[in-house]
């Protein structure tokens, strides 16, 4: 079984959350720039004494594809390593994951991890 | 230049403008050739002052090139300001410690450009004014490189206006101001600011990027220097070029006067920009494998620097020397400065402390032969008088800005605070220092709500009572 974790993320916090997924074992992780709101609904900034909405906050969303019974051990390696205790540290889900292929080998499964 | 800093120059120039302004206010040119060398010298020395200004610009974009995108508005900011706040510095008193006559070590008389101002040779008041206050703003901006991405904005402010009233004058004053590196046995020798323009900076700019200590993430947790690379080359090359151009404002305009000089002059410069960037290049090439593009674009800036003390004395392969060993130097300067722990993003330190001192004691090892300005230098068979005068000037510039410098930045430090949050540091100062990014979000994602109009504004179409 495995499963999917993604994490929504500050953008300065990624390199040390690699850092900790590598510490804890994970073989890799994707990351995408995205753009977002929670609780907080965005925050305002000001141009030219003009302020206006920033409805959607520039975060990073980090995926990646663990065993299934490491996947709330890694999820709170991720958590400690991108907590500011600051508004807007971001969220963690984590998902089943179907089936994994490895392209260059075909290898699936854990295998393919 | 300030070599004809004396005053029996300016009064001699001063009695060419008396002679040569009644018959012009009577309307009835008399011209004679000294009226006509008098504005010859005005506008060209004018159009001179004119690119160096336009240096401002060129390390703008060079700043801004060489460091993250995060912080690019507080950047351009800071090379705003630091001119402005210069300017007003410069002109309300930092003149008159430069220029006025005062002491050996500072100078007094001409407060706000009044009675008293300065004026060099056939030069007036004003050109002599924004000749100078141009090069002021030159050592203030060099400063804003080394301490970027983390220096809290009205703390920057309060930095530029103090180096412009008060530090770069002081330093003029002895040597360009008359004072007392300029009557030593064998004066001192800095035609265009190799020290006083360029050291000063660059030392200012080595207390603040001490004070301040290294950007989160520039040492790892081993303590070895990380690369931060800067968000765009085209920027830092384009501000290195634009830099070039300003630079034959900066050396030849420092003739003060439109003579037989300032072509050789631009040559030196030229050779000397050319053989550093090349240099450069091999260096970093050999050091690391690849000839890196900002190291290259900071070696055209250190042979630019190096030759600027000696540009009119010493010979063109004397300058193809100079600027290649600044080219190497300035490659070493930097990496020893990494190792250091003093982070300086743009290698400002390097490029305008470290070759501003070297080609300042140049001037003692290269200058051909003995004029009424320098002494023929070490490898020309003139022996060590202008070299060790030149070491003199360098040591006791270093001591004089490191310690101003040095105290500015603490004092700074203990009262308004010196550098930012790390929350805001890691964020990137433009939305915190400056309320937007320097590169504004996409409207789909940031706008939209603030953006929505009644439709008919949007089409443009007529409504009534507007």
């Amino acid at each position: 079984m495995l499963s999917l974790i993604t994490a929504v993320v500050k953008p300065h916090v990624v390199e040390d959350v690699k850092a900790a997924l590598q510490t804890a074992g994970a073989s890799g992780m994707t990351i995408t720039e995205v753009s977002g709101f929670g609780r907080q609904k965005g925050h305002t900034e000001t141009y030219r004494g003009a302020e206006y909405e920033v409805s959607f906050i520039p975060k990073v969303r980090i995926d990646v594809v663990v065993e299934a019974e490491r996947a709330d051990e890694l999820a709170h390696v991720i958590m400690e390593a991108a907590r500011t205790n600051t508004i807007g540290d971001g969220k963690i889900w984590i998902t089943d994951v179907g089936r994994l292929y490895r392209v260059r080998t075909g290898d699936t499964g854990t295998e393919a991890l | 230049m300030r070599h004809k800093l004396m005053w029996g120059a300016a009064l001699c120039g001063a009695a060419v403008l008396v002679t040569a302004t009644p018959a012009l206010a009577q309307g009835v040119p008399d011209i004679t050739a000294e009226s006509v060398q008098a504005n010859l010298d005005n506008v060209f020395v004018l159009l001179a002052a004119v690119l160096v200004i336009f240096m401002q610009a060129g390390f703008a974009l060079v700043e801004a090139g060489l460091t993250r995108a995060k912080s690019v508005a507080n950047i351009m900011m800071k090379n705003l300001m630091d001119f402005c706040a210069g300017a007003i510095a410069f002109f309300a008193v930092g003149y008159a410690f430069a220029f006025g006559s005062g002491n050996d070590f500072i100078g007094s008389g001409g407060w706000f450009l009044g009675d008293d101002a300065f004026q060099y040779g056939t030069l007036t008041v004003p050109v002599t004014f924004v000749f100078q206050v141009a090069f002021a703003a030159t050592a203030a901006t060099i400063v804003s490189g080394a301490m970027a991405e983390r220096t809290k904005f009205k703390s920057y402010f309060v930095y530029s206006i103090f180096i412009s009233a008060l530090i770069y004058p002081i330093v003029v004053h002895w040597n360009w101001g008359g004072g007392w590196l300029a009557q030593l046995d064998t004066p001192f020798h800095d035609f265009a600011g190799s020290t006083m323009v360029h050291q000063v900076g660059g030392v200012a700019a080595l207390m603040g990027a001490l004070v301040l200590g290294p950007r989160i993430g520039k040492y790892g947790p081993d303590g070895k220097p990380r690369a931060i690379p800067g968000h765009n080359i085209p920027f830092a090359v384009l501000g290195t070029f634009v830099l070039l151009v300003g630079w034959y404002g900066f050396n030849p305009g420092s003739e003060l006067a439109a003579d037989g000089a300032i072509g050789g002059i631009a040559v030196t410069t030229t050779i000397s920009a050319a053989t550093g960037a090349i240099c450069a290049m091999l260096a970093i090439w050999v050091k690391a494998g690849k000839p890196d593009v900002a190291m290259a674009a900071n070696g055209m800036l250190a042979g630019l620097v190096a030759i600027t003390a000696g540009c009119a004395a010493v010979s063109n392969v004397g300058a193809l020397i100079i600027g290649a060993a600044a080219g190497v130097i300035v490659v070493g300067s930097v990496l020893l400065f990494d190792r250091l722990r003093v982070d300086d993003p743009v290698g400002a330190i390097s490029v305008h402390g470290v070759c501003g001192a070297f080609g300042t004691l140049c001037v003692g090892l290269f200058a051909t032969a003995d004029t009424d300005f320098w002494k023929q230098g070490l490898f020309y068979g003139g022996g060590a008088d202008q070299l060790v005068t030149q070491a003199i000037g360098v040591v006791t510039v270093f001591a004089f800005v490191a310690i101003t410098a040095g105290a500015l930045f603490l004092g700074i430090k203990r009262t308004i605070g010196l550098r930012v949050t790390p929350e805001e540091e890691m964020a990137g100062l433009d939305v915190e220092e400056h309320g937007t990014p320097g590169y504004a979000p996409e409207p789909a994602f940031a706008m939209h709500a603030s953006v929505r109009q009644p439709a008919a504004q949007l089409t443009g179409a007529p409504t009534a009572g507007r």
